[in-house]
């Protein structure tokens, strides 16, 4: 059976995670279910397992003039409760799992899952989100889009830990979030979209479109993005070419979940009825 | 890896021998015999297991003990000594939201936890509040009318 730490500190959990290469557990909601055994039997982890959720500096939520900064151990309750957070971020978060699973659930956690189809992950595509990563002898930052590589990979090695979610304060407007399920809560997602929208006075400054659980990682192009504002700016808004641009890279597979063509379809249909409530 | 881990189990001080990773559901059922949590899906999709621990609810088949120590656990045996339980359990008899019962402990927790948040809730905050708790038998209408009524009745104790 393995060892078990509860580090007090950051400092402390990051020694730790230097010199041996340990399981990081924050919420716990996707690590028990997959280490799960029979009734009765310790969950079977496999190497020392760091419990991080209760270190101070990783569940603080803190906000300058120019940046959110969520630690990455705050639970999505937390986050739903906080007056810091966005309304429209709270809209992503409502709609996942279910309430008791939300009280334990950390931001870091769905992102360090890397899961195609983690729920915070096209919010966090489209705000530009950056990770700040530490290990006991650097620092560095990485925007969420490098930092995960494909389905459940990403690039945190052992002896790193996300710390921090910065993300750069923004002046969206028009909000549009539609995680597509089986049933509303505790499902994971056939597909998901976000859009968000700067406009003022018929004019749009900024446009951000994310699709999660049709492509390995969140689907978000900026080119395309780029391009959107571009037609909008000459009043020459072609739907029929943005979608085509878009089914280029959304590329869902089959699953017990949903079908390829099903997470094609809806995401073209979403994303038209963005485009279109823009016009 | 077995240590001790003292916690706050139902308002008193326990010390456990155990591995920090065994589950706190199976903490509950095997090593302190408190049967009322039940263990329906053990991958918190159903929520018979919900707890609150320091006053959270959390689904007890996904929170390993080790993450409880010096905490507050508070189960449906302690649960049960309460003037807002007797509420709760009168309403659910009388909406007829109990029918095999196997769901019951954890949805009084749910309906517990979203009471305390919101004493008055409307019926889209009850569904919203016990949507990670699966019934099999009622329909669920019947454990809405339950924590309507519970919130009517015990006005105040919220």
């Amino acid at each position: 059976m393995v060892e078990v730490y509860k580090p007090q500190s950051l400092k402390e959990a990051l020694e730790l995670l230097e010199f041996n290469d340990c399981t990081v557990f924050a919420g716990g909601t996707d690590l028990m279910v997959k280490k799960k055994q029979w009734t009765g039997l310790e969950p079977c982890f496999d190497k020392p397992v760091v419990l991080i959720s209760e270190i101070d500096e990783l569940t603080e939520i803190k906000r300058d003039e120019n940046y959110l900064y969520i630690g990455a151990a705050c639970t999505f309750s937390q986050l739903i409760e906080s007056s810091l957070i966005p309304e429209f971020y709270k809209c992503v978060f409502v709609e996942m799992a279910s309430p008791s699973i939300r009280n334990m659930a950390t931001i870091g956690g769905n992102i360090c899952n890397s899961s195609p189809a983690g729920d915070c992950l096209p919010l966090l595509y489209a705000l530009d989100a950056n990770l700040l990563i530490q290990s006991s002898c650097r620092n560095f930052e990485v925007p969420i889009e490098d930092f995960i590589i494909g389905p459940g990979r990403n690039i945190l090695k052992s002896g790193e830990l996300v710390t921090k979610v910065k993300i750069l304060n923004s002046n969206f407007n028009i909000i549009k979030y539609r995680k597509v399920g089986a049933r509303k809560s505790t499902v994971l997602s056939k597909l998901s979209f976000i859009g968000l929208a700067d406009m003022e006075d018929k004019r749009l400054h900024d446009i951000r479109l994310a699709f999660g659980a049709v492509a390995p990682t969140v689907v978000r192009n900026r080119e395309i993005e780029a391009e959107i504002l571009n037609m909008y700016s000459m009043g020459l808004v072609d739907v029929q070419e943005i979608t085509g641009y878009y089914s280029i890279l959304i590329r869902p597979i089959d699953d017990q979940r949903s079908t390829a063509k099903y997470r094609k379809s809806s995401c073209k249909r979403l994303l038209e009825d963005f485009i279109k409530s823009l016009l | 890896m077995i240590k001790n881990i003292k916690l706050q189990l139902n308002h008193q001080e326990i010390e456990l021998y155990v591995h920090p990773l065994k589950r706190l559901l199976d903490v509950l059922r095997e090593d302190c015999g408190l049967l009322g949590s039940k263990e329906g899906c053990g991958e918190g999709e159903c929520g018979a297991c919900s707890v609150f621990v320091d006053g959270e609810l959390v689904n007890s088949c996904l929170f390993p003990v080790g993450k409880a120590e010096n905490k507050q656990v508070l189960t449906i045996e302690g649960f049960r000594d309460t003037v807002r339980y007797d509420v709760l359990r009168e309403s659910f008899e009388e909406a007829g939201a109990v029918q095999c019962g196997f769901c019951s402990p954890g949805m009084m927790m749910a309906a517990e936890g979203l009471l305390r948040r919101h004493p008055h809730p409307a019926e889209q905050q009850i569904r919203e509040g016990i949507s990670g708790n699966l019934c099999r038998c009622t329909g669920y209408n019947m454990i809405i009318d339950a924590v309507m009524l519970a919130s009517k009745r015990g006005d105040g104790l919220w």
